[in-house]
C-alpha cells in the first residue's frame, strides 16, 4: 500500500488502480463523516470493500509527552482534550488514578457528585453519537433532538464549573466547586424529562424498516475478536460479553447503586445501537438514584497543595462512554510525574475497523465509523 | 406591419406568457420551495430555520441565489471543460420544458381569436413528453459526473443514472395505471374525465398513486433514496466539482424536476385543477377556501408586523401581507362579481395547491427516514416496485373490462367495486412475492452462502 500514484490529481481524490477491478479510494481526513479527521484508504471491489486501513495522527498533540513537564495539577486540564465530548470522565479517571498514587481518597459528597456527572456526561456522549451515527446513515431530524436534550446537560455543566465543553470539573482529591443552589432539581428535571426523550428518539429509529436493513447484519464483531483486540465499551458488550469496570472494579460511588449492563447478541451495528439506547436509560436511573443521597460534607480530602507522590506507579482505568479509559501513571518522587501513559477506547475500538468492514459496501463504511463512536482527539492524543 | 406581426404571434401569445411566466417565476418559486423546506425541515426538528435575511428567512432565497450568482465559477483543471459547461444547463433546460406538457385549469378561451388552453402546449401525448423529456435530464447529471473527472463525482452520477433508469420503470407502469383509467395521454383529457367520472384516480388506484410517489422520490434523487449525493458517503456525488451559478443551475433542476413530478401526480392521480368534491353543492362552501387561506397569511404577517425589531423587515413583511391580501381579493372575485373567471384562477389554486401538499409529504419522508444503501434501493426497485406496478396494471385492466356495461362483456361493476379487486389482487401478489422473498433469505441463511 505503498504506493498511492499522484496525489492530488482530481481534486483531492488519491487514486491507482491495482490489479484488475479493484479501486483504491480516500476517504477523509476532510471528509464529512469521518468524526473528525481521521483517514481511511478502502480498497474497493465495485463499491464492496476488499480491505481498508486506517490512517490516524492527525490530530496528534503529544499529550502524553506534555504530561512529563506539568505538575500534576497542571496536566488535569489536558485530559479533557482527549475526549472533548466526554471531558468529565477524563478527568475523573486522571484525578482518580493520582489520587490511587497518593494514598489519597475523594469524600463521600465528592464521590456522588462525580458520578452524577460523569453520568451526565456519558448521557451527553451517546447523544452526541446517536445523533451524528443517525446523521450518517441519512436520518436527519434525531440529530436536532439529540442536542436539545444535550444542551440541558450542558447547561449543568457550565452553572456547575463555568465550561461546557472542557469542562476540568474536577480537582486530584475531590471536587473542584462546590455544587450550585439548585444543583440537584436542575439533575432531577433533566432526568424526568429524559425518560420520554430516549423513547422519542426510538420512535424515530428502532422500528424503521431503513434504519433495521441499514444497521442489521452491518459491522458484526464476535466476541472473540472484539475480545481479541481488546475492545471495550459498548463495542465489547454489543457482542454479548458483559463487561463493565463500573461492576467489575467499582470506582467513585458505583458500587451504591443499582444499574443494569446491557449487552447485545450478535454484535452488530444494531445490537451496538441498542445497547447505547439502554445505557442512557441506565445512566439516568443512576442519576435518579445518586441525587436523591448527596451526602452533606467536606468536598475535598487531604492533599497537600503541592502534589510530590511516593516514587511508584499505578494504573487505573473508569469506563469512560466509549470504553475502558486507563491511566497509567509513573511517579518518580517530583512534582511532575515520570509517565503518563493513557489507554484510550477510541483508538483501540478503533482497530476493529478493517474486520468490520470487509465485505461490506462503501456506504456501510459511514455506519460503521458511526458505530465505533470515535473521537480523534481521543485516538491521536 | 404591426398587423402582421399580431396575426403571426396571436396563436403563440398565450403559450409563450406562460413560457415566460414559467422562466422568470420558476427560479424564484424553487427558491421559495427550498425556503418552505427549510421551514418544514425546522420544525420537523424543533428550531426555527432561517431568520435574519428579511423577516423569517422570507428573503433567503433571494439573498440565496445572489451569492450564487456571484461565486467565483471554479473549473477543475483536468475536467472536460465543454461538457462541464453544458451539462448543468441540459438538466435545468429539461425539467423546465417538461412544465410545457402540463395543464393548469380546464376550459380554452378565445384569445386573438384563437382557443387556448391554460398551457404552453395542448398536446395529445401530454404525459408521454412530460416522462421522456424529464429523462433527459439524466444525461447532464452523468456527464457533469464524467466530466469532473472526479471519483466521487464519477460514483455519485453512476448511481444517479442506475437508480433514474430503474424507477423510472416503476414510475412509468404506475402512470400507465392512472393512463388505463383515463383512457388518454392528454394531461387535460385526464383530468376532465376525473371530473366527468366524479372521482380521483388516487382512491380509484391508490396502489398506483402510492408507487409512483416512492418511484417520483427515487426519481428525483430525494431522501430516503438521495443516495447519489449523499453528503455522508459521497460528499456531494456528482455535484462534488461544481461551483457557483453551475451548482446553483443543478439545484433549479432538481426543485424544478420535483415540482415537475408533483405536477404529474396531481394531474393524473389528485385530481388536476379540480376542487375537492367538484360538483356536490353541499361543498361548494370550498370555493372560499383559497380566499380564506391568503386571508389568513396576510392576516398573520401583518400580527407579525409589530413584532419585528428591525424597520426595514417591519417594511418587508408589511409588503408580503399586502401581496398576500391582493391574492386573497383576486381569488374572491369569482365567487362574488366575476364567476366566468372561476376556473381559471381557482383552477389554478387547487392544482398549486396539490403541488405544495405532494411536495410537503416529500419533505416530510426526507426529515423522518434514514437512507437506503444503494443494493438495497435497488432491490426495493426490482423485486418490489416493478413486478407490483405491472401486476397492478393487468389487475386494472381486469377490474376495467369488469366495470363495463352486461351488454359489451362486462359485469357493471361500481367504480369502487373495480378498485377493491384490483388493490386487493395487486396486494395478494406483493404478499406471495414478500413470502417467496423471505423463503429464499431464509434458504440463503440456512445454507450460509
Amino acid at each position: 500500500m505503498s504506493d498511492w500514484g499522484t496525489i492530488g490529481s482530481g481534486a483531492g481524490v488519491e487514486t491507482t488502480v491495482l490489479g484488475a477491478d479493484e479501486i483504491l479510494i480516500n476517504m477523509g481526513p476532510q471528509h464529512p463523516s469521518t468524526h473528525g479527521v481521521l483517514r481511511v484508504k478502502l480498497k474497493l471491489d465495485g463499491e464492496k470493500i476488499v480491505s481498508s486501513e486506517c490512517i490516524i495522527g492527525y490530530l496528534h498533540r503529544g499529550v502524553e509527552k506534555i504530561a512529563e513537564y506539568r505538575t500534576y495539577q497542571q496536566f488535569a486540564p489536558y485530559v479533557d482534550r482527549m475526549d472533548y465530548v466526554a471531558a468529565v470522565s477524563n478527568g475523573l479517571g486522571y484525578c482518580e488514578a493520582v489520587e490511587k498514587l497518593l494514598g489519597a481518597e475523594a469524600p463521600p459528597r465528592a464521590k456522588v457528585v462525580r458520578t452524577i456527572l460523569t453520568e451526565l456526561q456519558r448521557i451527553a456522549s451517546h447523544l452526541l453519537w446517536l445523533g451524528t451515527h443517525a446523521l450518517d446513515i441519512g436520518a436527519l431530524t434525531p440529530l436536532f433532538y439529540c442536542f436539545r436534550e444535550r444542551e440541558e446537560i450542558l447547561k449543568i455543566f457550565e452553572k456547575y464549573c463555568g465550561a461546557r465543553l472542557t469542562t476540568h470539573a474536577f480537582r486530584i482529591g475531590g471536587l473542584q466547586y462546590e455544587t450550585y443552589d439548585g444543583f440537584e432539581q436542575d439533575v432531577t428535571r433533566f432526568c424526568k424529562d429524559f425518560g420520554g426523550k430516549v423513547d422519542e428518539y426510538e420512535q424515530l429509529l428502532t422500528g424503521n424498516r431503513i434504519w433495521l436493513e441499514r444497521t442489521k447484519g452491518i459491522g458484526v464483531l464476535t466476541a472473540e475478536q472484539a475480545i481479541a483486540i481488546g475492545a471495550t465499551g459498548p463495542v465489547l458488550r454489543g457482542s454479548g460479553v458483559k463487561w463493565d469496570i463500573r461492576k467489575a472494579m467499582p470506582y467513585a460511588a458505583y458500587a451504591q447503586f443499582e444499574f443494569d449492563i446491557p449487552v447485545g447478541k450478535r454484535g452488530d451495528t444494531f445490537d451496538r445501537y441498542m445497547v447505547r439506547m439502554e445505557e442512557m436509560r441506565q445512566s439516568r436511573r443512576i442519576c435518579m438514584q445518586a441525587v436523591e443521597q448527596i451526602p452533606a460534607g467536606p468536598i475535598l480530602g487531604k492533599v497537600g497543595k503541592v502534589l510530590k507522590p511516593a516514587p511508584g506507579e499505578v494504573y487505573h482505568s473508569i469506563e469512560a462512554p466509549k470504553g475502558e479509559l486507563g491511566y497509567y501513571v509513573v511517579s518518580d518522587g517530583t512534582v511532575q510525574p515520570y509517565r503518563v501513559r493513557i489507554r484510550p477506547p477510541s483508538f483501540i475500538n478503533l482497530q476493529a475497523f478493517d474486520q468490520m468492514a470487509r465485505g461490506h459496501l462503501v456506504a456501510d463504511v459511514v455506519a460503521i465509523i458511526g458505530t465505533l463512536d470515535i473521537v480523534l482527539g481521543e485516538v491521536d492524543r | 406591419m404591426i398587423d402582421l406581426l399580431i396575426r403571426f404571434f396571436a396563436p403563440h401569445l398565450v403559450p409563450l406568457i406562460i413560457v415566460l411566466v414559467v422562466v422568470l417565476v420558476l427560479p424564484l418559486l424553487a427558491g421559495y420551495v427550498v425556503l418552505l423546506e427549510r421551514k418544514v425541515m425546522a420544525d420537523i426538528q424543533a428550531r426555527l430555520g432561517p431568520m435574519r435575511v428579511g423577516p423569517h428567512g422570507l428573503l433567503q432565497p433571494i439573498a440565496d441565489a445572489v451569492k450564487l450568482l456571484l461565486k467565483e465559477d471554479i473549473i477543475p483543471e483536468n475536467a472536460d471543460r465543454f461538457l462541464f459547461w453544458i451539462a448543468p444547463l441540459i438538466s435545468v433546460t429539461a425539467a423546465m420544458v417538461a412544465f410545457a406538457g402540463l395543464t393548469f385549469a380546464p376550459g380554452k378561451y378565445e384569445f386573438f381569436g384563437h382557443l387556448n388552453t391554460v398551457a404552453v402546449a395542448d398536446l395529445n401525448i401530454g404525459i408521454l413528453f412530460i416522462v421522456a423529456v424529464s429523462s433527459m435530464g439524466i444525461f447532464g447529471i452523468v456527464l457533469g459526473g464524467w466530466a469532473s473527472n472526479s471519483h466521487y463525482s464519477l460514483l455519485g452520477a453512476l448511481r444517479s443514472s442506475a437508480q433514474m433508469v430503474s424507477y423510472e420503470t416503476a414510475a412509468g407502469m404506475a402512470l400507465i395505471s392512472g393512463l388505463l383509467l383515463a383512457g388518454s395521454l392528454s394531461t387535460r383529457a385526464i383530468v376532465e374525465k376525473q371530473a366527468a367520472e366524479g372521482v380521483w384516480y388516487v382512491f380509484f388506484a391508490p396502489l398506483a398513486f402510492f408507487i409512483y410517489m416512492v418511484a417520483s422520490i427515487a426519481e428525483t434523487n430525494r431522501a430516503p433514496f438521495d443516495l447519489p449525493e449523499a453528503e455522508s458517503e459521497l460528499v456531494a456525488g456528482y455535484m462534488t466539482e461544481f461551483s457557483g451559478f453551475r451548482w446553483a443551475l443543478y439545484f433549479l433542476a432538481e426543485y424544478c424536476n420535483m415540482i415537475v413530478v408533483a405536477g404529474i401526480a396531481t394531474t393524473v392521480f389528485l385530481g388536476g385543477w379540480l376542487r375537492p368534491f367538484e360538483g356536490t353543492r353541499e361543498a361548494d362552501f370550498l370555493d372560499l377556501a383559497p380566499t380564506v387561506i391568503f386571508l389568513g397569511f396576510a392576516g398573520y404577517c401583518l400580527w407579525r408586523v409589530p413584532r419585528q425589531f428591525e424597520k426595514i423587515h417591519k417594511i418587508v413583511l408589511s409588503i408580503f401581507a399586502g401581496l398576500c391580501f391582493v391574492i386573497a381579493a383576486a381569488l374572491a372575485l369569482p365567487v362574488t362579481v366575476q364567476p366566468a373567471w372561476k376556473p381559471v384562477l381557482h383552477g389554478v389554486f387547487w392544482f398549486l395547491a396539490k403541488v405544495v401538499a405532494y411536495l410537503y409529504a416529500f419533505m416530510w419522508f426526507r426529515f423522518t427516514f434514514p437512507r437506503y444503501r444503494f443494493d438495497q434501493l435497488m432491490r426495493l426497485g426490482w423485486q418490489w416496485m416493478i413486478p407490483v406496478s405491472i401486476v397492478h396494471v393487468m389487475m386494472l385492466g381486469l377490474a376495467l373490462v369488469l366495470q363495463r356495461p352486461p351488454q359489451q362483456g362486462g359485469l357493471g361493476w361500481a367504480w369502487w367495486q373495480g378498485m377493491l379487486v384490483s388493490t386487493g389482487g395487486t396486494l395478494l401478489v406483493a404478499a406471495w412475492l414478500g413470502a417467496l422473498g423471505e423463503r429464499r433469505t431464509q434458504r440463503i441463511a440456512e445454507s450460509g452462502v
